[in-house]
């Protein structure tokens, strides 16, 4: 039987893993490297690493370490952050990640999803989507969550699985950073909405919420967190084995 | 040495690294004569069949994978690769494959029929035919252990040559051995430390 993913995430910087609360007020955490090493030891079950970098030194430095923690640890890695083109799946494909998330790329040029899932399939291309409630309406924002394309979120998220993305991460803004559980209503409409594999991000407070997660909607198939983990709140072996125990099936290593 | 396969299919890095930790000599390259003096091959993949075969026909190495596979030479076929060993591929039509081991390759959704999602992405465990000798392939691994998988196609009607099988729905082929030729249609290079088993039980062999 398949398992429920447990999926760190690491927003890099210049080098360095961040996170933000309402991505706002980014804090240090530690060395991607060895927080990857970390995260695979404890049974993660793949990574994401966000590229939030702006200048072109930052990007340089971030291949880098994405060749260095491809070399040593050997689950699937998603990267994301600044993936506008072709040319940059293959930048990142090249150093070793398994799948590209596209957010704001795809809100700019609707046609790389297309695109990139032509070159290196369906599975390759994840879309990530930042969502927030706008007069009860949920739409797509843009930059990080900073802007608001009044676009409406399920027929963005429908258009982009017709276009080939293998795969849906759906990051509620409304309930990131705030730690009281997942976006179970926004979580609920996409399931509804798709086929493809969703990724639940954004909330996650404790172990908890990823029960409630995955015992309210079986169609979420992966649990994406990062503060959580990466300030120890919660440990990933202590997580699974509490998932376990709800009879939920997981990796256990 | 191990020669991989390069064919212009697929992402080679996880795979290169995968043998670099576990201490194993491998090259990547598409020349017949590396291939031909190598101890073991690698034959990966991912993709579109019909252009993957395509692409092995194109570059003459189709050929030479069948002659070293005939004269008793290791060869590990992972995910598309694996799906290359068959008689035929209906992805997207009908391509000829290899034609070392004897089935074919299908949609998933065939077998589940709408009761999975497509395509197959995460950890599934892995199952042992009972009425069989476990595979020198799983020498360091255990029935049960989880492997990753991303397809949405899988190889049917190779019972004799199957060697493992995971749970999705229905029993989806995991992977085959005829032989001194093996597949896995899971990615070994990105299963963690089982993979690395894995691959190193097939330096073993």
């Amino acid at each position: 039987m398949i398992t429920k993913r447990i999926i760190p995430c690491l927003d890099v910087r210049d080098g360095r893993v961040v996170k933000g609360t309402n991505f706002l007020g980014l804090r240090d955490v530690s060395s991607p490297v060895k927080l990857a090493d970390y995260y695979s030891r404890c049974g993660a079950d793949e990574l994401v690493f966000y590229d939030i970098t702006a200048s072109a030194e930052g990007r340089a430095l971030f291949t880098d370490i994405l060749r260095e923690v491809a070399s040593t640890i050997f689950i699937p890695l998603t990267v994301g952050g600044g993936i506008n083109s072709v040319d940059d799946f293959d930048r990142v494909l090249k150093c070793g990640a398994d799948k590209v998330s596209v957010n704001s790329g795809a809100i700019r040029n609707p046609s790389l999803i297309g695109e990139a899932a032509k070159k290196y399939g369906d599975q390759c291309v994840v879309l990530s989507v930042d969502i927030k409630r706008v007069d009860g309406v949920f739409h797509v924002f843009a930059k990080g969550g900073r802007e608001d394309t009044g676009m409406e979120a399920i027929s963005w998220i429908k258009r982009g699985v017709a276009d080939g993305a293998g795969e849906i991460v759906v990051n509620s803004i409304d309930t990131d950073g705030v730690k009281g559980g997942f976006d179970l209503e926004m979580l609920q409409a996409v399931c509804d909405a798709v086929s493809v594999p969703v990724i639940a991000s954004g909330g996650a407070g404790c172990a908890e919420h990823f029960t409630t997660l995955f015992k309210t909607l079986p169609g979420v198939d992966a649990g994406l967190a990062a503060s959580i983990f990466h300030f120890g709140e919660v440990a990933i072996p202590d997580l699974k084995k509490q998932l376990a125990a709800e009879g939920i099936p997981v990796r256990i290593i | 040495m191990i020669a991989i396969v390069d064919y212009g299919v697929g992402n080679l890095f996880s795979l290169c690294s995968s043998f670099a930790c576990i201490g194993a000599e491998a090259v990547v390259t598409g020349d017949a004569d590396v291939i031909a003096k190598a101890d073991k091959i690698i034959l990966p993949g991912v993709g579109a069949f019909g252009d993957a075969a395509k692409k092995l026909r194109d570059a003459g190495l189709d050929q030479v994978l069948i002659r070293e596979a005939k004269a008793g030479k290791p060869l590990l076929g992972i995910c598309l690769g694996m799906q290359m060993l068959f008689e035929k591929s209906y992805e997207y039509g009908e391509h000829d494959g290899l034609g070392l081991i004897g089935g074919a390759v299908r949609p998933i959704d065939e077998l589940t029929r709408g009761t999975q999602k497509i395509p197959q992405i995460g950890w599934n465990a892995l199952h042992f035919p009972k009425d069989k000798p476990v595979s020198p392939l799983w020498k360091h691994i255990k029935e049960g252990d989880f492997v990753y998988f991303v397809h949405s196609y899988c190889a049917v009607d190779c019972d004799p040559s199957l060697i493992a099988w995971t749970e999705y729905g229905a029993p989806i082929t995991a992977a085959v051995q005829s032989g001194n030729v093996y597949g896995c249609q899971f990615h070994p290079e990105k299963s963690g430390e089982v993979g690395l088993s894995i691959l190193r039980a097939f330096c073993e062999i």
